[in-house]
């Protein structure tokens, strides 16, 4: 089992008022799913993928990834963490200005404790992108390349440091159809390619590409299925 | 991720804002270039006193004879004529591991006269422990001997201004007459050029002979006292070693019981340079803390920009943080840059000051002295602002949630 969450509760103290953002979630994820979590805003489908992502504790329950347990990690062991198991494709791509796909691309490389060499690194990076299909915009910045190629290099940046886990959130909310559909498609074949993917979408037709969608209403899985089967009530 | 790449990313960060990191360094430029020109003028005023109160001697110790008192009435200073060179003989015999040379000083005054040419000038009777004592060599022809001395010959060395003034059309003095008080003396030697003295006095303004022939010839003396004694130890740090063998060598010498007072005083210029220094390095360090000032002030500019930076790149840090960025990179790289501003600025400030510090003797004829350690102090100084300014701001963006940052708008 990839991902195993267990009783999982995450609560914010607004003033006097607490509020469960998570309520008791337990999920399991195997290798080579593709998740999609659905939900309406306030339903803890960002909460989830923010502890899914390592980016914040639950306040109890436990959380599994790869056989560790993420729950009671250190701020540096969540970096580390992060950086070797987790990918992260952004709605708003969330590239760094005025720095070209290359080194966009290598930074995890970076972070990772330099396993690589300089130019394994950069030989790693041209693959890459020219797998995501930018190979001929390896030098571009931000500003020069379209919201769809924009994603694609964030989509090779998560690759980067070989990760088993893809998170994206609302990877296509700033993309119009087509651009969309070509990422949604991408993450599909990257699925096939054996990496675990987890995505949160407001989308139907977006999760309809996924091979599982949960459903998340109150802090809670309120229903889970296999989009291209039908519904099955949790 | 490794310093030397988060310094890259450091220097990246602060290219793209080029004006605004030149505007921020300019702060640091400026208090750097002000203390290193500060100090440069300072120690280079010091020095140069230093230098002048040494042209008196090489660590001069000075003995004159004291007042005496006759019955009761203080007869005023330099009355006792009990001071004579055999004391300051017997000094050198006596004390060989302090004492580096002496001479005994007669002091007169008289008109010289060569040709048509005279001139007034002061005669310095003097031993030939004299130009050891004074650092001061025979520039042409030669210093007169022991012999000289003893036999109280008619020979004299002229100082340069003595010999500009009487021989006008360019001949050498060596081995010319000429006529002090009527009486012919031989120059066997001038002096080299040794220039003004801290007061102000022209110290070639000077005709040196034996003093034994000062003694008789021109004092027509049958004493044989003498003004001064002054004695040239090794080292200054034996000073009061020596103050006290002399003085109880000279008690010994001039018979002076238990109850009566030193015939004699003993000085050195150890007093006058205190002071000399003293007040130039107040001044070099009052202007140095308010030159400090305004370094800090730069440090502050960049406390400010760094702030200002963490901010605009929350989103930055966050993304870095999400791919695996620890706390400690993040502040690595924050306080990188701050550093590298410093250091740039502290760099561009040191040229600008020691270019400043020369172009400003240059034109006010100053000595400056700029220094090895007031350089790297100051540059060390820049740093040490980058890393103190720089630490609060890089701390406060390596405590950032990293899901806050990607939120922030």
């Amino acid at each position: 089992m990839l991902i195993e969450i267990k009783d999982m509760y995450k609560t914010y103290t607004l003033g006097e008022t607490t509020v469960n953002a998570l309520g008791g979630v337990s999920l399991h994820v195997d290798y080579g799913e593709f998740v999609a979590i659905m939900g309406h805003s306030g339903s803890g489908k960002s909460t989830m993928l923010n502890i899914l992502g390592a980016l914040d504790t639950p306040t109890s329950g436990s959380y599994k990834l790869d056989g560790r347990e993420v729950s009671t990690m250190s701020r540096n062991e969540l970096a580390r963490f992060r950086n070797q198991k987790l990918g992260f494709v952004f709605q708003n791509f969330n590239l760094l200005p005025r720095t070209s796909a290359v080194e966009q691309v290598e930074l995890p490389a970076f972070y990772g404790g330099c396993k690589l060499s300089a130019r394994a690194r950069r030989a790693r990076a041209i693959e890459l992108l020219t797998m995501v299909g930018l190979g001929k915009r390896l030098y571009h910045t931000p500003a020069q390349l379209s919201g769809g190629q924009q994603q694609r290099v964030a989509i090779a940046r998560a690759l980067m440091n070989d990760p088993p886990v893809i998170l994206a959130d609302e990877p296509t909310g700033n993309l119009d159809t087509k651009s969309s559909i070509e990422i949604v498609t991408f993450l599909q074949e990257l699925n096939a390619k054996g990496i675990t993917i987890v995505m949160v979408t407001h989308e139907d037709d977006i999760a309809s590409y996924a091979k599982r969608r949960i459903v998340m209403k109150d802090g809670k899985v309120d229903r889970e299925d296999d989009p291209r089967l039908g519904e099955k009530a949790v | 991720m490794s310093i030397l790449m988060i310094f890259r990313v450091a220097l990246r960060a602060i290219w793209r804002n080029k004006v605004r990191s030149l505007l921020t360094a300019l702060g640091i430029i400026v208090g750097i270039a002000a203390v290193i020109a500060v100090i440069a003028i300072g120690t280079g005023a010091g020095e140069q006193m230093k230098t002048s109160i040494n042209s008196m001697g090489n660590n001069l110790v000075m003995i004159f004879p004291s007042s005496m008192r006759m019955g009761g009435a203080s007869m005023g200073a330099g009355a006792s004529n009990t001071l004579t060179a055999e004391d300051g003989e017997q000094i050198e015999k006596d004390l060989p591991n302090l004492v580096a040379g002496q001479t005994p000083m007669v002091r007169a005054s008289a008109q010289v006269i060569y040709g048509e040419n005279n001139w007034s000038t002061s005669i310095s009777g003097v031993g030939t422990g004299f130009p050891v004592v004074r650092g001061w060599d025979v520039g042409e022809g030669s210093f007169f001997s022991e012999d000289d001395i003893q036999t109280g010959r008619r020979v004299l060395i002229l100082g340069k201004t003595v010999v500009d003034n009487l021989f006008t059309n360019g001949e050498n003095p060596i081995g010319k007459s000429i006529r002090v008080k009527n009486m012919s003396f031989k120059v066997i030697g001038v002096m080299e050029r040794k220039g003004s003295n801290s007061m102000g006095q022209d110290q070639d303004d000077i005709v040196v002979m034996p003093y034994t022939t000062v003694k008789r010839t021109i004092q027509r003396s049958s004493f044989n006292n003498v003004n001064q004694l002054l004695v040239s130890l090794y080292d200054m740090d034996d000073l009061d070693e020596a103050k006290a063998e002399m003085t109880s060598l000279l008690r010994q010498r001039h018979r002076l019981g238990a109850h009566k007072e030193d015939d004699f005083n003993i000085r050195d210029m150890t007093e006058i340079t205190e002071m000399m220094t003293s007040i130039s390095s107040t001044i070099t360090i009052l202007l140095g803390a308010v030159a400090s000032i305004s370094l800090i002030v730069g440090g502050i500019g960049i406390m400010n920009i760094m702030l200002v930076s963490v901010t605009e790149r929350t989103k930055e840090i966050g993304l870095r943080m999400a791919i695996g960025a620890r706390p400690w990179d993040i502040l690595m790289q924050f306080l990188l840059e701050a550093m590298t501003l410093a250091c740039v600025g502290g760099l561009i400030g040191t040229v600008l000051g020691v270019v400043g510090a020369k172009a400003v003797g240059n034109i006010q004829n100053w000595p400056i002295l700029i220094t090895e350690g007031s350089v790297l102090i100051s540059f060390a100084f820049s740093a040490f602002v980058g890393i103190f300014f720089g630490f609060y701001p890089a701390w406060r963006a390596s405590q950032l949630n990293p899901i806050d940052c990607l939120r922030y708008e």
